[in-house]
């Protein structure tokens, strides 16, 4: 027995094109799907229905991780395990530690970015259906896809093909999982 | 949607009818983005060229003096260098400053740019990075070596060692520890975050090409990156926010930098002016590389169409604003020393001026305020050999400015009975110019094996990636 195929792959050659057809795509009601393509478009993420990306979170989150850290780091140091004496200066000061709390808010939130970024995209993953196409390069290149997936529950094979040929998509291939 | 503005504009627009003036090109010659790909892609996949052998073999000779310089001062102390008091610091911060400087503008570019929606950074915006991140490399090595006992070096980080007592976080230099490290690293991971769709091209294209091996390296450092909208959406908000915060960054960092002078109390030290001032220099000394740099590369590459003349006339106009703030610094600091009233301060600039050395004092008058004024014609921006020589002047103006700050001030202190003459021995002439060769070595293999400009987001700015356009105003 065949084993059930990871989905549909729909090719588009320019950019409004993919977009038109992600708006029928998102309005039929699919909600496992994707679009592939070599750069961001602008408009995209509206016409696919993705919503506003939630990797500010993991930033603040990060940001204030850091500048905690290093207020606390230089308080623990300075004034609580060895109270340095320099120049009858206080022990603890929000001022003089300051610009090494600011540098490793910085750095914490540049972490938490991009980690967060990597975990909301389930990546590194150097094994996907969609990479087995033997398309993809395009993808990385000059072309646009649209693949659905088969788990969605509205997935039908013919259904979903003839979607995705009224949209406008060509060479619509079957992906195996 | 995006057209809606036009309709709604302003009343006042409808009647004055503003001039519609064509928007420069990013890309000359409408090419494809097929054309994009293949040709930052063949400049990896080429054979290695003849000339590249030789600035390769050349670049390592100098960067052996660097080796050279800084294995004869750990195995004999840090007296090697001409350093002596009075002067205490000399070619080691003033190359510091010089190479972290340089650095600044790779970040202006990539993140500055980027919130200012700048788009024609696209295209220089990756080597820029690059050249940050090698340039920080060069800075790290003077203060590493300076401590003197370089194997002590990890004291400065906050790290529980035998003696139990920890760093002083009062001090400027501290700070500093902290500012370029993070600055390294920030640069690191952003230039990182605008590779990995890049490099999933070169993982394909290599894949096809039948170079597993290559594909596989590539392909380990691209995460398995697959052009998803879905990851295009977080990854160009993680990208916005790292921009975001390398902009405090970058600014921070020669804050900090100048810092490490402003908060002692040397006359010529002690001012204000020091953080955006520093600021200032680095952009316009960072401008002055990514012009000597970019220059030869768009010629070897045969890149006009990617960099254009436009790209040329705003890295030219940026160096030319930038260089006249430092040119208003400078003026500044003569006419606050005066204003001040205070003898050490006006001395310390009369000295500077016409004292010992003069000479190095109006080497960076000549290079940092009359060079950049150039600019102002656009016969030398068309001219890219000109451009080119100016952009040289700049960078050595530069280096001048933090050895006439550093040197100068401290030759003549308090005490006229412990003035001196500073003069670099060769030991330190040998570190530094084997730093060039270091940064080369960096930069050369940068070129071979990475692509040198960001593909997607050159892509990105064709009229051709605009999904909206030839589309009339219809509703998404």
């Amino acid at each position: 027995m065949a084993a059930q195929p990871y989905g549909l792959i729909a090719t588009f050659d320019t950019p409004a094109d993919v977009m038109h057809a992600a708006e029928k795509v998102r309005d039929a009601g699919y909600k496992s799907w994707d679009c592939i393509t070599p750069f961001p478009i602008h408009g995209l993420d509206k016409a696919m229905g993705v919503k506003r990306s939630i990797v500010p979170r993991f930033s603040l989150a990060g940001g204030l991780i850091g500048f905690t850290t290093g207020m606390s780091m230089i308080w623990f140091m300075n004034s609580y395990d060895y109270p340095l004496i320099v120049g009858g200066k206080p022990f603890f000061s929000p001022l003089f530690a300051f610009p090494v709390s600011y540098e490793l808010t910085i750095l914490f939130t540049a972490f938490a970015t991009i980690g967060g970024m990597f975990f909301l995209n389930r990546l590194p993953m150097h094994y996907h259906p969609v990479l087995k196409y033997d398309q993809i390069h395009r993808g990385m290149d000059d072309q646009f896809f649209i693949v659905i997936d088969s788990r969605d529950p509205k997935f039908n094979p013919t259904a979903t093909r003839a979607l995705l040929e009224k949209a406008g998509g060509k060479a619509i291939t079957e992906l195996e999982a | 949607m995006a057209h809606a503005s036009d309709h709604a504009a302003p009343a006042v627009l409808n009647e004055i009818k503003p001039a519609e003036l064509p928007r420069a090109k990013l890309v000359e010659n409408d090419r494809s983005f097929a054309w994009i790909t293949e040709k930052v892609c063949s400049i990896i996949e080429g054979k290695t060229p003849t000339w590249w052998w030789v600035c390769f073999i050349l670049a390592c000779f100098v960067a052996s003096f660097t080796v050279a310089g800084i294995t004869y001062l750990v195995a004999t102390g840090v007296g090697v260098w001409g350093h002596a008091n009075p002067v205490n610091w000399a070619w080691d911060i003033v190359n510091f400053v010089f190479w972290i400087g340089i650095g600044h503008a790779g970040t202006l570019i990539s993140a500055i740019l980027c919130l200012l929606r700048q788009k024609w950074r696209t295209s220089i915006n990756r080597a820029a990075e690059a050249m940050t991140i090698f340039a920080v490399v060069c800075a790290a090595i003077f203060p590493v070596f300076h401590v003197g006992r370089v194997w002590f070096a990890w004291y400065l980080f906050p790290i529980p060692n035998a003696n139990y007592i920890w760093q002083n976080f009062r001090s400027p230099l501290e700070w500093d520890v902290f500012a370029v490290s993070t600055y390294g690293t920030v640069s690191v991971l952003f230039w990182y975050v605008g590779l990995i769709p890049d490099l999933a091209v070169l993982r394909d294209r290599f894949f096809r090409a039948g170079n597993k091996l290559r594909s596989a390296i590539y392909g380990f450092f691209a995460m398995g990156w697959r052009g998803s909208n879905r990851h295009w959406s977080n990854y160009e908000m993680a990208y916005l926010i790292l921009a975001g915060v390398s902009t405090p960054l970058v600014l921070s960092v020669h804050t900090i930098v100048s810092f490490d002078f402003a908060v002692s109390l040397l006359p010529g030290w002690h001012t204000t002016i020091f953080p955006p001032y520093f600021v200032a220099g680095a952009i316009f000394s960072g401008f002055g590389m990514v012009l000597t740099l970019m220059l030869p590369l768009r010629a070897i590459y045969k890149l006009e169409d990617l960099i254009t003349q436009y790209h040329i006339d705003c890295m030219c106009k940026i160096t030319l604003a930038t260089g006249t703030i430092v040119g208003y610094a400078y003026g500044m600091e003569f006419f606050i020393a005066w204003y001040g009233a205070n003898p050490y301060e006006g001395f310390a600039f009369i000295n500077r001026a016409f004292g010992n050395y003069a000479w190095a004092y109006w080497i960076m008058i000549g290079c940092n305020v009359i060079t950049p004024q150039f600019f102002w014609f656009r016969k030398v921006r068309e001219n890219t050999w000109l451009v080119w020589v100016l952009s040289i002047f700049v960078n050595v103006g530069m280096w001048f400015e933090r050895f006439v700050i550093i040197v100068t001030s401290l030759a003549r202190d308090f005490l006229p009975s412990s003035w001196g003459y500073y003069s670099p021995s060769i030991v330190e002439i040998f570190t530094f110019f084997g730093t060039f060769g270091v940064f080369s070595v960096l930069f050369l293999l940068f070129i071979r094996f990475l692509p040198i400009m960001p593909m997607a987001e050159i892509k990105a700015v064709t009229p051709q990636a605009d999904a909206h356009a030839g589309h009339g105003h219809d509703k998404h």
